[in-house]
């Protein structure tokens, strides 16, 4: 059984304009220990998505319909203290951002071991040990587990956060832009942070970027979503290999190649459709350049187009069989 | 041969750092954050010349000490552009009439033909800035959300006294705002900036540029916060700006693959230093210096096919208030050797305008005026 399944996630913000429809009818499966990228444009839904599975949506949001069944539990269901018991010690989430997401008034060590001691119910002493097996692993001298975070840099900070975020031994880690507010040294670095522990504690994790390079090299799954809906799925090594949906492909020709020509990228002109007003036919259609008549009228299905590799357009044709 | 457009020579900017009380009765010694530590270039006309870093490693404070946003410490700045003739003239023709140069003195710097950025007076700097301008990373918070865009891109014609009524700045800002693709310009002029996209804002950062027609741009990151997916446009717009008004510009990221595909010439910074520069795809397809190597080794590639191996350098970002001796990339350098800790490498030619700083590079030395020509 897998470790989590979502299944025709909708979530919806109530704005004064109407409803904003952020993400509209996504699934995916994740098994233990595997690795998911989502990727997509800024208001794609990629975040609200994932933090539907945390039900972490600000006030204004809420799951409109759909199943988030972790675990055997319904987290669309769930509340209270039963979901307390759940968030941060099953999932776990590394904000975007370290600089905002840690408390500038408390030392780092304090915030690590916080989710420990109320989960755990241990003492405090136990849980700084564990604090400290934590630094150690994300590459920080435990020494400075009694420094304040303005005292570390920004890919240090993300350490911090990676290691607040394995506190309790999560089965599921959601990293939201783990490496987009960093240099490309330090983002290398996260990056083989991230993929070693996501070996080495056999972690499921879904990597939410809106750059493809990052989730192709974090991940083994890739999911494409695009103005609320996942347009493509497949491996990664398939997606990059053989794209079938235009955004995907507009999206993997948008990439300066370094080790290619010295060529300029093309781009995908355009912006993505308003989600309070979302078009009726293919969202795509706007900035598709194969859009036909049909795209405008007829929404496509997401449909299997060969194993293991689904896609939503027209054009593809459905696999045989 | 093509004009340069502008001149760096040595340019150096060193930021006094802070001492408590106590320690300044112990020692009398004022240190330093050496943020930039004697960087030579030179940009040619209608060029796109690109710094590339990490964080850290003084590219920004380059751009805006050419600007002199911040002040230079050390240094040459000179600037060849058309538009600095008659500010040079208006100058001169004053220190003439004061008796600080003779005629001859001033009629040889005239066709030397360098105005010397630093030399300026404030008023005159102003003037000059109008030439050059500057775009900045961030669309989100570079732009006043209080006002709307035709009043973000008026408002350097008000500052410099531009146009002489309303109607003539309003059709310069409809002019900088089709310039910069935001057609047609009525569509956006009344918007406020968070009722544009990301894209848009950018575009509206470089519209706020151009509309003192400008010669030469430092562009700052200008891209490094937009989805990728419209990256390109942005980078396409100013190759345009560059093709059809023939502006120069210098490119500031830390992104080498964007540095590639837009760029004529790059200069790898390091620590204050730049430690290789030349043609752009002679640097990234034959890269000499082990920092410019581990930079484009670790570019993330989407196609698996590419990937290779990485060479991810240990540590953070060195601390420019504590320089190592010796090269300055010694503590973090794959391939140190015992002289790498003693003696500051000379930078050596390895290819035609190619050049670069380390121990490992065998060459014909560059002398610092080679830096900039």
């Amino acid at each position: 059984m897998a470790l989590l399944e979502v299944q025709g996630l909708r979530t919806y913000f109530k704005t004064q304009e109407g409803t904003l429809k952020a993400v509209d009818g996504i699934d995916f499966n994740l098994d233990k220990g595997q690795a998911m990228g989502l990727a997509g444009e800024s208001g794609c839904g990629k975040t609200t998505a994932a933090l539907s599975i945390m039900k972490l949506l600000p006030a204004n949001g809420y799951i409109a319909g759909g199943r988030i069944n972790f675990m055997g539990q319904d987290m669309a269901k769930v509340t209270g203290d039963k979901l307390r018991a759940i968030r941060w010690r099953d999932i776990s989430i590394i904000f975007q951002g370290a600089m905002n997401a840690l408390n500038p008034v408390k030392r780092v060590g304090d915030q690590i071991t916080e989710p420990i001691i109320l989960h755990e119910k241990v003492d405090e002493e136990v849980a700084m040990k564990r604090a400290k097996e934590l630094f150690e692993m994300v590459g920080i001298n435990p020494a400075r587990i009694r420094e304040y975070p303005h005292e570390f840099s920004g890919g240090m900070r993300q350490r911090v956060m990676i290691a607040m975020a394995l506190a309790c031994k999560p089965r599921l880690v959601i990293a939201d832009e783990p490496t987009t507010a960093l240099d490309v040294m330090i983002q290398a670095q996260i990056i083989s942070l991230l993929k070693s522990l996501q070996k080495d504690l056999d972690l499921a994790m879904i990597v939410i970027s809106h750059d493809l390079s990052v989730l192709a090299e974090t991940c083994e799954q890739l999911s494409i979503m695009y103005a609320g809906k996942i347009v493509e799925r497949s491996s990664s090594r398939v997606v990059f290999d053989d794209p079938q949906h235009p955004y995907t492909k507009g999206l993997i020709a948008a990439f300066p190649n370094i080790h290619g020509e010295k060529i300029m990228p093309a781009s995908i002109a355009g912006n993505p459709p308003n989600l309070i007003r979302a078009p009726i036919g293919c969202r795509f259609a706007e900035r598709c350049f194969m859009a036909k008549e049909i795209c405008l009228k007829e929404e496509p299905p997401l449909v299997e187009v060969k194993p293991g590799h689904w896609a939503a357009c027209h054009f593809v044709p459905p696999m045989k069989g | 041969m093509v004009k340069d457009i502008l001149v760096v020579k040595d340019l150096q900017v060193w930021f006094p750092m802070r001492t408590g009380f106590v320690q300044s009765l112990v020692s009398k010694e004022q240190r330093w954050v050496k943020a930039v530590d004697g960087v030579s270039f030179n940009i040619k006309d209608r060029e796109i010349f690109c710094l590339v870093g990490e964080s850290g490693c003084g590219k920004t404070t380059t751009g805006k000490a050419i600007l002199r946003l911040v002040e230079p410490t050390g240094g040459s700045v000179k600037y060849y552009g058309e538009g600095k003739n008659a500010l040079m003239k208006d100058m001169l023709d004053d220190a003439v009439s004061k008796g600080k140069v003779t005629k001859a003195q001033a009629d040889k710097l005239m066709a030397e033909g360098g105005l010397d950025v630093r030399s300026l007076h404030k008023h005159r700097m102003k003037k000059l800035r109008q030439k050059m301008q500057i775009i900045f990373q961030d669309p989100y918070e570079s732009l006043n959300p209080k006002q709307s865009v035709y009043d973000i891109i008026a408002e350097p014609l008000v500052v410099n006294s531009i146009g002489a009524n309303e109607a003539e700045r309003e059709k310069r800002v409809i002019k900088a705002l089709e310039d910069a693709g935001l057609r047609p310009p009525k569509d956006y002029m009344w918007r406020y900036p968070h009722e544009v996209s990301g894209g848009q804002r950018q575009r509206v950062g470089i519209a706020g540029a151009l509309v003192l027609q400008p010669e030469f741009l430092v562009a700052d990151e200008p891209v490094s916060m937009l989805d990728v997916s419209i990256r390109s446009e942005i980078l396409k717009l100013m190759l345009d700006l560059r093709d059809q008004k023939g502006l120069a510009f210098l490119f500031i990221t830390h992104d080498l693959g964007v540095a590639y595909v837009f760029s004529d010439r790059i200069g790898i910074m390091y620590l204050g230093k730049i430690v290789e520069l030349g043609p752009t795809e002679d640097v990234v397809k034959h890269p000499k210096h082990p920092y410019t190597k581990a930079l484009i080794s670790v570019v993330p590639t989407p196609d698996p096919e590419m990937r290779r191996e990485k060479i991810i350098l240990k540590g953070e970002r060195p601390d420019p208030s504590n320089i190592p001796p010796g090269c300055r990339f010694h503590p973090r350098c794959p391939f140190v050797m015992d002289i790498c800790r003693k003696d500051p490498p000379q930078a050596v030619f390895v290819s035609e305008g190619h050049w670069v700083s380390c121990h490992l590079e065998k060459g014909e030395p560059v002398p610092t005026e080679a830096k900039t020509s």
